[in-house]
């Protein structure tokens, strides 16, 4: 059989095969990986070498797997070089070697520098010749707050439905105005950083950043399934946890990654106790972690941000229970060491000063009681403390502009009751006097709700187990009424003092929150989640109800950052039925519902906080009228252009419509002999109407009479 | 006003409709009694004994002398209306789903379910002046292909027609050939009801999909969409103004026993031409599975998945509901 290939020699001598060996070449595995170099060491003579040698074997044992160990000596001086080579049977252990030992104090003079025998070859090998790092050309970050440039002074809002996430304007009852949208955005949730800069997206890699008025990706934080996130407040930091792993040289398992935002930078990773990751999700943090990142049986955030973002706290509750102060951007513990509280139970930091809170319980054994500890940082010093008894429970609570911290107690007065009391600590009065409010002793409260920077609080009382009381507390100004005679700087008692006044009580069924308005005095209440999703609004100025209204199995509430608006909304995520939304003006006028399919996710974007100085808000407050008035006229012109567009529309329709049927009436109207032969009528009499006369008579009553004859007679 | 409500089925309703005159309501149900009713006062005329199964259509000649039912025991009935006596029944292989007259009276067609290896298939047969003459002949049988036919009626002057389908199609035929004339699929889901418009030109299809629609007879292009939240078994126009009535609700199964509020059981009022929802009637504690208009526009009637009919008398802040927009002066009296 004739072959139709041309046999061709080749010599495979003359093929360059370099370009496939580059390609395939596999690096060859260092053989030294598992020795370190041991420097510092003492020098010594033949005599003592064994000695030594054992000696720094010894500090290995705990690692254990030395193969060898060798102490190279000098002929000429007869004495150890002051170094050692030591083999381990697996590269693990020489890097846990490294670890453990270098910069060990062998003694007063001698510190051990243990290297990997790797590194110092590639140390060694330093090219002679310097050759300057290559400087990134800049490129222009795009303007992270130019949504707040708008000139009608809107809010923009992410949603997510479906696969689509998409950022829009919000335009009262209008629809909103598209802004950037795109498909598969996030695998997760979304969140926006706490001043609007940023918009963070969850993938299975990691965090991506976004912002800038095209939305272009700013940033990305590696880390594996990442399910909760928290940005520092003035958002140069994040947190990150992921319930993967991240195996440390160490052998340690790291779940938290502290990271910085402009360089990307991981500045340190952290391990989470077992018991901390077991525990239940108090829902305290549940507004923001909504979504898949719901099911995470975590209290989030784990580490707490100062309101500076110059300290991150942890707490490790438990006898030897600490509250650990990290700075930054060195992530290094503050003072190097964590501050022991034992037994602590729960800490927060202050809104506005550096100032942490913290309680710890009564023990079981000795007679201390529970304590609340205010402790200025990075100080230490101790500004108050309370002591109180019998306590089984207790909850911070700051009001947002640090100006009260309210303790909400729980305690037992027998054994199966339990009563409840708020211990008010005045932050900005001298020695922080603590007004004490007692409630009901059956009330059990389940919520506080302070109005932001404002003196009230909202309290939810469950009496029994379906009597839901909602109370509204004012806190008196200070009475400036002098210590009491005989004691000097008498700590304040709460009986000098305002105290805390009760404003309202209301008996409502199916409410579980209240949410004030960013900027005060209005306050929703709300049933969600669980209940049926009641939603009415207060003005607490005058405590008079503003309206009333509901959105069905309503799952979360939020106001704008303006106090303008409040969305309601059904995440699909919790109720499969009827997700969507609804924008509410804060006075509680339905503006717009939306149904939509796959509905997930709707968050209004933070807004820093206002440029203007204390004097220039208040001058807009004098001049309210004269600035609304020009708002009054672009709203009233908005409105018309809007009725006329509507009513334009409606007479287009209209005309289509007419002119629809007039065609239909014309082939009715030549159709008609048609039809008529079907139904068998005469075409020419009118078809449709067809009189029937019909005569009723209707017998009323028969009467039969006989006439006797002889009346005629 | 007070609606009427009419309790005579111990089962969920699968159709209502008036005589051509409004005096009379015919209901079946999935019981096996259609029954009849004067429609003024919710008194019930009497019963049409002799079905085996759910009954899930009917229809009745324009003179309301011969009432047609279709049923799942596999049988279609021709009943007397005054009397009440079965007068014919036609033998099927398959559950009947749709009958209906057509124009004039002197055929009808009824559809056959696609079960048991047999096809979907519409029959057309004759119906007789007198029904002792009634013979168990057929004009024509088209068989469809596709997905199986959920509803249908006889289009303008008899010259096609129209069914629903189970996957959203609504497809013309023409009854003498049989062949198809034409098909889109507007729907995404099963139509559940299609109603003519009382000229024929055009006519409102519903669906699971949860939405209904006003469509052209002859192009079956969507003049009108109506969305809702909920799936919609029945939508029906006023003969008198340009409305439509959509009614459904959460599918009886997915309908959760805690609350009455998230279900939706509403009869919701929708205008023809701007699409605006203008009001909605609540009442039903099921799903409304499917609705009627009396011929003269002045009541309706919704029947329920509770096994209610709820005859509502419209009051006149209705009638005198009206947008600026529109002029009834410009549109053509039929």
């Amino acid at each position: 059989m004739p072959s139709s290939k041309k046999e061709v020699e080749i010599d495979e001598s003359q093929i360059d095969f370099s370009d496939i060996y580059a390609h395939f070449s596999v690096p060859a595995p260092s053989k030294f990986d598992t020795v370190i170099v041991v420097d510092g060491a003492p020098l010594v003579g033949v005599d003592k070498e064994v000695k030594l040698i054992n000696k720094i074997k010894s500090l290995f044992k705990n690692i254990g797997g030395i193969k060898n160990a060798e102490m190279p000596m000098d002929p000429e001086t007869g004495k150890s070089k002051g170094y050692l080579f030591i083999e381990f049977e697996t590269p693990a252990q020489a890097s846990a070697a490294i670890l453990a030992c270098n910069n060990f104090k062998l003694d007063i003079t001698h510190t051990l520098s243990v290297n990997a025998f790797d590194d110092i070859e590639s140390f060694a090998n330093v090219p002679e010749t310097y050759a300057p790092p290559v400087i990134e050309p800049f490129t222009e970050k795009p303007h992270l707050r130019s949504w707040l440039k708008d000139e009608q002074a809107r809010d923009q809002f992410v949603l997510m439905k479906g696969e689509d996430t998409a950022i829009h304007w919000n335009n009262k009852s209008e629809a909103p105005d598209l802004v950037h949208s795109r498909k598969h955005w996030s695998d997760m949730y979304v969140a926006w950083s706490p001043k609007g800069s940023y918009l963070a997206t969850f993938h299975k890699q990691g965090i991506a950043l976004w912002g800038g008025p095209e939305f272009e990706k700013i940033a990305r934080f590696a880390h594996a399934n990442v399910k909760l996130i928290d940005f520092s407040p003035d958002e140069k930091y994040l947190v990150t946890w992921s319930h993967d792993p991240l195996l440390m040289p160490t052998g340690e398992h790291h779940h938290i990654i502290v990271w910085d935002i402009l360089s990307g930078r991981q500045l340190r990773s952290f391990p989470v106790s077992a018991s901390a990751m077991e525990k239940q999700d108090l829902g305290k943090a549940a507004p923001t972690i909504a979504g898949p990142g719901a099911t995470v049986k975590i209290d989030w955030p784990f580490f707490k941000w100062s309101y500076d973002s110059k300290y991150i706290a942890r707490i490790t509750p438990g006898p030897d229970g600490a509250i650990s102060v990290y700075e930054t951007p060195g992530m290094g513990l503050l003072d190097k060491k964590s501050i022991k509280i034992e037994n602590v139970k729960a800490f927060e930091w202050s809104p506005t000063e550096n100032v942490i809170s913290y309680w710890t319980p009564e023990p079981e054994v000795g007679n201390i009681p529970a304590r609340v500890t205010l402790m200025k940082l990075p100080q230490r010093e101790i500004v108050r403390t309370k002591n109180l008894f019998n306590v089984v429970n207790a909850q911070l609570a700051w009001q947002s502009a640090g100006k009260y911290l309210l303790v909400r107690v729980e305690r037992s007065t027998s054994k199966t009751q339990r009563s409840h009391n708020l211990e008010i600590f005045r932050m900005k009065e001298k020695d922080v006097p603590v007004d004490v409010v007692e409630l009901k002793p059956t009330e059990n409260v389940t919520g506080v709700f302070w109005e932001p920077n404002g003196d009230r609080f909202a309290l939810i009382g469950l009496e029994g187990t379906a009597k839901i009381n909602i109370h509204f507390y004012e806190m008196n100004a200070v009475a400036a009424a002098a210590p009491p005679a005989g004691k000097k700087n008498g700590p304040a008692v709460s009986a000098i003092l305002g105290g805390a006044k009760l404003l309202k009580t209301l008996d409502r069924k199916g409410i579980n929150q209240v949410v004030w308005s960013p900027k005060g005095r209005i306050a929703v209440l709300a049933g969600v989640r669980a209940f049926q999703g009641d939603i009415e609004f207060w003005d607490i100025d005058d405590l008079t109800m503003l309206a009333a209204g509901d959105h069905y199995t309503c799952t979360d509430l939020e106001w704008d950052p303006t106090g303008r608006y409040l969305m309601s909304s059904v995440s699909w995520w919790r109720v499969q039925q009827d997700p969507g939304f609804t924008l509410w003006s804060c006075v509680g006028t339905e503006l717009a519902k939306q149904s939509i399919p796959m509905f997930k996710q709707i968050l209004w974007r933070p807004r820093p906080p206002t440029p203007l100085t204390i004097e220039e808000q208040k001058s807009v407050k004098k001049n309210f009228k004269e600035i609304s008035k020009q708002f009054d006229i672009v709203d009233a012109k908005e409105n018309t252009k809007l009725d006329k567009a509507v009513v334009e529309k409606r007479r287009g329709l209209w005309s289509e419509w007419v002119s629809y049927r007039r065609r239909c009436y014309e082939d009715w109207l030549k159709e008609s002999d048609l039809r008529n032969e079907i139904l068998g009528i005469d075409g020419t009499s009118d078809s449709r109407t067809q009189e029937i006369e019909e005569y009723v008579d209707e017998v009323i009553e028969e009467i039969e009479e006989v006439v006797p004859d002889n009346e005629y007679d | 006003m007070r609606p009427i409500l009419l309790h005579g089925h111990q089962r969920s309703l699968t159709r209502i409709r008036y005589n051509t005159a409004g005096d009379l309501l015919f209901s079946a149900s999935k019981d096996n009694k259609p029954c009849v009713w004067f429609s003024a006062n919710g008194e019930r005329l009497g019963t049409f004994n002799g079905h085996n199964g759910t009954v899930w259509d009917l229809d009745v000649t324009a003179n309301s002398r011969y009432l047609l039912t279709g049923s799942a025991d596999n049988t279609c009935k021709l009943w007397e209306v005054e009397t009440g006596k079965c007068v014919y029944t036609w033998e099927t292989k398959t559950a009947v789903r749709a009958v209906s007259f057509a124009l004039g009276d002197e055929k009808a067609l009824f559809i056959t379910d696609a079960t048991m290896g047999h096809q979907s298939t519409i029959h057309i047969v004759p119906i007789e002046a007198d029904p002792e003459d009634q013979t168990s002949d057929i004009l024509k049988s088209i068989i469809i292909t596709g997905a199986k036919a959920t509803v249908a009626v006889w289009g303008n002057l008899n010259r096609t027609i129209i069914t629903g389908h189970e996957d959203g199609t609504v497809t013309e035929w023409n009854p003498d050939t049989g062949a198809k004339i034409k098909s889109a699929k507007n729907h995404e889901k099963a139509i559940t009801d299609i109603q003519l418009s009382a000229d024929k030109s055009y006519f409102m299809s519903s669906s699971k999909d949860q939405s209904a629609f006003l469509t052209d007879t002859k192009t079956l292009k969507v003049l009108k969409k109506f969305v809702t939240e909920r799936p919609v078994n029945s939508a029906i126009l006023s003969p008198i103004r340009p409305h439509v009535i959509l009614g459904g609700g959460q599918d009886a199964m997915d309908v959760t026993t805690t609350s009455l509020r998230g279900n939706k059981f509403e009869s919701r009022f929708y205008h023809a031409v701007f699409e605006d929802e203008i009001g909605r009637i609540k009442g039903h504690f099921g799903p409304i599975n499917t609705l009627a208009f009396h011929p003269n526009g002045r009541s309706f009637s919704s029947g329920g998945e509770d096994g209610f009919i709820r005859v509502h008398h419209l009051d006149d802040d209705y009638f005198d509901f009206k947008y600026d927009e529109e002029n009834f002066d410009d549109l053509p009296q039929f």
